[in-house]
């Protein structure tokens, strides 16, 4: 790690500008990340009043209960239908925006504010438009012959969360693959045109492969968002039912922690989801220092 | 444009309008519910066109005398939000540029784990290790209080490496010539590096302000006490009636409400918002 050639010669000075950064990241990150580790190996008597060592016993209970691994298997199917869905849509718009000569600021506008909009609400807004008996999309589906119930049916609210999650992101995808079509060279575009390529080819053969980086970004990006940033939807519309159908993992930590109080499975569990988000960092990182050799 | 056909562009902006009406239906039907009344929206299929309650429904979301099941007053859990986000938004940036500063500029013995400890933070978005986290804040005495809605969130590392990326980029003569001046750091900093990063701080001020706002599932956690509930977790509760039925029309219109403040941030400083966010995210 690098400083500049010349720097200030102070011995206090440094201590002090760190030190408000440093004690809140030691207390509230440090410590308590420090503690999950911890009581993931300790069990704790039902008062509170001693713990003991248990080593990896939750972690050995966690793996052989079908409920947790199905919440893996339920997080994993909800990251990559949320990460495709929302990819798909914002480069195909972020491809039309860019095909515009003018009027592109404008869609642009119309396109990015979802990012703004809080998970709880667009959760609300969606299960708004699902519910059964008022919902907008639940009586076009019954016209359809679909009878929509997300309160019983554990598709329908995989569905439903799933769409209010890639709602949101949408918008995310739009702006990182507008930015990165508008960085592939124009030269290429119009060389491949001369030689006769239709806009069609043009794309799957020179945008696309030039857009790989982005999209690989962009892959560890929503899939960091879909494991993470969606507790407010699913609190705010399946509350992880029916029947477990919607309990992902961070839904599932909070729920066997906070409100199940099983502090040793709920803290093994967040270990898990720690070694899974070091994983997608690790390989984002790994990935931007390659961006940045270039 | 390579070529000029006019059927490619017609479909383009058919793909745009198809986009845009996708992305806004939700928050179309939302407003639309936001001006009918209950007995409207409980009926059956909810109409696609605006009613004519919508000054009502908005005034009595605003007015204190919509507080029900517990709930403070709209109006409170608005400010509750906002000064949220602003303390997250201000108390993030002051000890980040901080913190970039000191790594930056000056070689200290411990300029390495110091680094390390901020860099780590990275890896842990509070979801994970929310527990442990809020036995923490429980045992500090801070359930219940703006600190504790938002120090925890505070640091974080994005922006400490985005202020230490820029600050690579500041030529090292600015820096010499200061100290040829004879002013010290804390002259430098101000007069030189803060204003040089005055746009950063401006395109981080719109994504955290964002954060800030849209939280939920901490202030869910440390907040008990109704004065302290934020519009989030007021819009949840709205919903969660345990008998008798959702006064959706005021859910919508208090949903339309709180999605205004951010949404305008966006439009309005889209700019430095894009910014923002492919610098501090790649």
């Amino acid at each position: 790690m690098d400083t500049k050639r010349t720097i200030f010669p102070n011995r206090v000075l440094p201590y002090l500008l760190l030190a408000p950064q440093l004690v809140i990241t030691l207390v509230f990150f440090i410590w308590p990340a420090g503690q999950a580790v911890k009581s993931s190996f300790e069990r704790e008597d039902p008062f509170g009043l001693s713990t003991s060592f248990v080593g990896f016993q939750h972690y050995v209970r966690l793996l052989g209960d079908p409920l947790y691994l199905d919440s893996l298997g339920r997080t994993a199917v909800f990251a990559v239908a949320v990460t495709a869905l929302s990819m798909a849509f914002g480069l195909a718009l972020a491809v039309a925006v860019n095909r515009l000569l003018k009027g592109g600021r404008f869609y642009t506008t119309l396109l990015v504010w979802p990012y703004a909009v809080a998970p709880v609400i667009a959760g609300l807004l969606w299960w708004f438009l699902f519910n059964s008996t008022t919902g907008v999309l639940a009586y076009f589906l019954g016209q359809l012959g679909i009878r929509w119930d997300h309160n019983l049916n554990g598709t329908h609210a995989m569905i439903l969360i799933i769409i209010a999650a890639a709602w949101k992101q949408v918008s995310y995808n739009f702006l990182f693959f507008l930015a990165g079509l508008q960085s592939v060279p124009h030269s290429l575009i119009e060389a491949a045109a001369i030689d006769g390529s239709g806009p069609v080819k043009r794309f799957f053969t020179i945008v696309l492969p030039l857009l790989s980086p982005t999209t690989f970004f962009l892959f560890i990006v929503n899939v960091n968002y879909t494991m993470f940033d969606t507790f407010g939807i699913v609190d705010a519309t399946t509350a992880g039912g029916p029947a477990q159908a919607t309990n992902i993992l961070v839904y599932k930590v909070y729920n066997d922690g906070y409100l199940g109080l099983n502090l040793g499975s709920s803290s093994a569990q967040s270990v898990v989801l720690m070694l899974i988000v070091v994983v997608l960092t690790v390989i984002q990182f790994r990935y931007v220092e390659r961006r940045v050799q270039y | 444009m390579v070529e000029n056909r006019p059927f490619l562009t017609f479909l383009t902006h058919l793909v745009l309008i198809a986009g845009v009406v996708i992305v806004a239906f939700p928050v179309y039907v939302a407003f639309i519910a936001s001006t009918h009344t209950r007995e409207v929206l409980v009926g059956g299929m909810i109409p696609l066109l605006p009613g004519g309650h919508l000054i009502e429904n908005y005034t009595q979301v605003l007015s204190a005398s919509s507080a029900a099941n517990g709930l403070p007053s709209y109006t409170l859990m608005a400010l509750n939000s906002l000064g949220m986000a602003l303390i997250i938004t201000f108390g993030k940036i002051a000890i980040s540029i901080l913190s970039a500063f000191a790594i930056v500029y000056f070689r200290f013995r411990f300029r390495l784990l110091a680094f390390w400890i901020i860099f780590i933070t990275l890896m842990l978005p509070v979801e994970v290790r929310i527990i442990p986290t809020y036995k923490v804040v429980a045992d500090l005495g801070m359930l219940n209080s703006y600190p504790g809605l938002t120090v925890p969130l505070i640091a974080s590392a994005t922006a400490t490496f985005l202020f230490r990326q820029f600050f690579m980029t500041v030529p090292d003569e600015l820096m010499e010539a200061a100290r040829v001046d004879g002013s010290g750091p804390l002259k430098f900093f101000r007069d030189i590096l803060l204003p040089l990063s005055r746009t950063n701080i401006a395109a981080l001020c719109v994504i955290l302000f964002i954060y800030g706002w849209i939280q939920y599932l901490w202030p869910l956690l440390v907040t008990t006490d109704p004065g302290y509930y934020t519009l989030m977790m007021g819009l949840k509760r709205m919903v969660a009636v345990q008998d008798g039925e959702v006064q959706w029309h005021l859910v919508m219109a208090g949903a339309i409400l709180a999605m205004l403040p951010p949404v305008f941030v966006v439009i309005l400083m889209q700019r430095l918002f894009i910014r923002g966010l492919t610098e501090t995210e790649k």
